[in-house]
């Protein structure tokens, strides 16, 4: 059930990013064999074109962590898009990386050439908003390389979106509540004070 | 004939509860150092606002409630039980505040998920939640693992023979040194060390793996927190999946040992006699129980050919059954992948390592390696009954510290306890069951929340109903206190309803 829907993903995905027309050609009087031809030359194409993704490895959309992680086994070893925001450290080993990305659903690991996280300049914490990168590469569910971790071995990363830092507003509310509390809790601190001395 | 409580047992209950409420507003500051050092203008306010309101309620009952008396049993007990609701209900606070908790039931949750060392969580957007409430949420573990009522024996408490009675009714029947003080102190000193060395060896493997160095040690001390108090909780929300680090995962499973342990054990190791680890009945029933369910969840996943690799197998297999089986529920997985990519067997062995846990006197949750040891060794005992000759004295006996035989009394316990584990677990999961969701993950994570454990196959989640919320917060709740100071409790109020 789930792979035919993955596989009418493809086709729908690669359909659209060659160019190929949606519908047949009418048919009108006075073409002939020629019209036949050409409507049987288009047909082979599709099912060339079909069959040929049928069999592919490429995922051209980008695909959400949770679809990711929910079919995970129909998409290993597959080429994927996954975009997401930067979050917490970029912790380079070696000549590559590891990135942890969020796509407000679930973060997932990235393992990258060293050189490609030269383009983060924000990471997602309480004071930023991170980078939103896309990275294409190959899904592990379970990779080889990396003890069994789900990930993804980018083979490109594109910046989207340019992260940035937050400012912190004082909130108003909050402060008047801290002044509030805190002077109740002071006042029934000295009344036990004094109760206590009597 | 059910006696109806007095005036004068609800001030002794008010006043010691009020006394444990101002020993939480004291520890509630600690926060207020990483707002200050981070310069966290906002979270600072939520722990302001939570240390007024605290220490207000804190005044009130030591005011309106004030007693020389000292605690009975009964007192004692319903103190422990009440402390840990108000706890849950304060801790909440600035939770809710923060704006990461969709509502305050969810604050509640993950409060008593962190006071009672489970881990499971409804927090939303964890990747961007400041470091003072995440801070907030691993000291919760580390206070509740070492016990709240603890805090206030080792801290605020001079001495007095109710320590002893709220020191029970926090699950915790062992005393490691002769009075009750001491051994809050000694179980203190035992974890402020192995925090210093936990959270070095945490944040030098970050630093090695590409952590910036104020982030490696924040990390190293939230996750010592969680591992050592076996609770689970991380600063990010991949869990122990963010570090991409075999070290990282070698250091926590010693450190998810360690808090597995009887403390009486650390202090015998600290004494020199290094042997009683392998003549403790607790540790080796803990070895034997370790193995038996890693052998059920290795087969379940060799059967459904989860992992390419028997060393994949292994890493990721024994990393979530030891996470379960000391009751930390750290992951390397996601949640989802219990499901659909474990079977049956596998998800069993890990339920089954779950639903025993670690140690008594430890920080974990579930029926406890002891009872386990002691029900093995009763069975032990009625089979040698039939076997050998009816003249036969048959004595048995086992190793816990010292040579103990075994009584019919210590059975009962063990089997009492066990039996309201049981329980606990399968009306869980029939509850869980009653909400449309399959029963195997819901005994999964229904024994997740009662054991104290905090791993998840993906039905704790924000959208879950409340109802379910509210069933996984009383069993948490339960499942850390072991039942006795919740009866009591319960049993209070039916006699404040029904007594003459």
């Amino acid at each position: 059930m789930k792979n035919s829907k993955l596989k009418s993903q493809k086709s729908k995905v690669c359909l659209v990013s060659l160019g190929i027309p949606r519908g047949y050609p009418e048919r009108s009087e006075g073409q002939g064999k020629t019209q036949k031809f050409r409507t049987f030359k288009f047909l082979l194409v599709v099912f060339t074109f079909y069959f040929s993704l049928l069999t592919s490895n490429c995922f051209a959309q980008s695909i959400s962590s949770s679809d990711l992680i929910n079919n995970a086994k129909a998409y290993d070893g597959k080429i994927v898009s996954y975009q997401g925001e930067v979050i917490g450290d970029v912790m380079v080993r070696g000549d590559f990386a590891w990135i942890n990305l969020n796509d407000a659903e679930n973060a997932i690991g990235i393992w990258l050439p060293k050189e490609s996280v030269k383009i983060i300049n924000y990471k997602g914490s309480y004071k930023q908003n991170g980078d939103w990168l896309e990275v294409t590469g190959v899904f592990h569910r379970s990779c080889l390389e990396h003890g069994g971790d789900l990930d993804i071995h980018a083979a490109s990363v594109k910046k989207l979106s340019e992260g940035s830092k937050v400012i912190e507003q004082l909130n108003l509310g909050k402060q008047k509540a801290t002044i509030l509390f805190l002077g109740l809790a002071l006042c029934l601190g000295i009344l036990q004070i004094l109760r206590m001395r009597r | 004939m059910l006696l109806r409580p007095q005036i004068d047992d609800i001030k002794t209950i008010g006043y010691y509860l009020g006394k444990i409420v101002l020993g939480l507003g004291i520890v509630m500051a600690l926060p207020l150092v990483i707002a200050i050092a981070f310069g966290e203008i906002n979270p600072l306010l939520d722990f302001l606002i939570v240390i007024g309101i605290t220490f207000s309620i804190g005044f009130i009952l030591t005011t309106l409630c004030f007693t020389r008396k000292d605690l009975n049993w009964m007192q004692g007990m319903i103190v422990v039980s009440l402390s840990w609701l108000a706890a849950m209900a304060l801790g909440a606070i600035p939770l809710f505040l923060s704006g990461n908790w969709k509502s305050y039931l969810d604050a509640c949750f993950d409060a008593m998920s962190g006071f009672s060392t489970t881990g499971l969580v409804l927090v939303q957007n964890l990747d961007h939640l400041s470091y003072t409430h995440n801070f907030w949420r691993h000291l919760i573990m580390f206070i509740g693992g070492q016990g709240i009522v603890i805090i206030a024996l080792s801290l605020f408490v001079k001495g007095f023979s109710g320590a002893f009675k709220m020191y029970v009714g926090e699950a915790r029947d062992e005393r490691v040194l002769p009075n009750v003080i001491s051994t809050s102190r000694f179980i203190w000193l035992v974890s402020i060390v192995y925090l210093i060395l936990g959270t070095t060896a945490l944040g030098i493997t970050g630093i090695l793996n590409g952590m910036r160095p104020v982030n490696a040690f924040f990390h190293g001390v939230c996750i010592f927190m969680a591992a050592f108090d076996t609770g689970g909780f991380s600063p990010q929300s991949q869990n122990i999946l963010y570090y991409h680090c075999l070290p990282f995962e070698v250091i926590t499973i010693i450190i998810m040992i360690l808090g597995a342990l009887n403390f009486k054990l650390h202090y015998s190791l600290w004494v020199g006699k290094r042997r009683e680890i392998f003549k403790d009945i607790e540790t080796q029933a803990l070895f034997i129980t370790v193995m038996i369910t890693f052998f059920i969840t290795a087969i379940g996943l060799h059967q459904i050919g989860a992992y390419p690799k028997a060393i994949i197998l292994f890493r990721k297999g024994f990393y979530q059954l030891i996470s379960g089986h000391s009751g930390t529920g750290f992951m390397t997985i996601y949640a989802p992948q219990f499901i659909k990519e474990w079977n049956h067997l596998a998800m069993v062995g890990v339920i089954c390592a779950m639903a025993l846990g670690g140690a008594v006197c430890s920080t974990t949750g579930a029926i406890k390696m002891l009872r386990i040891g002691i029900i093995f060794k009763a069975l032990l005992e009625d089979i040698k009954r039939i076997i050998l000759p009816e003249q036969t004295v048959i004595v048995q006996k086992f190793h816990h510290i010292k040579e103990i035989f075994l009584e019919d009394k210590q059975v009962r316990a063990a089997l009492l306890i066990t039996l309201a584990y049981i329980v606990l677990y399968g009306l869980g999961a029939i509850i869980g069951t009653f909400f449309g969701y399959p029963f195997l993950d819901s005994l999964f994570e229904s024994t997740s929340a009662a054991a104290n454990v905090g791993l998840s196959c993906g039905i704790t989640d924000i959208g879950m109903p409340a109802a379910l919320k509210i069933t996984y917060i009383i069993q948490m709740w339960a499942g850390r206190l072991e039942f006795m100071s919740i009866f009591t409790l319960l049993g209070f109020l039916v006699a404040a309803i029904k007594g003459k």
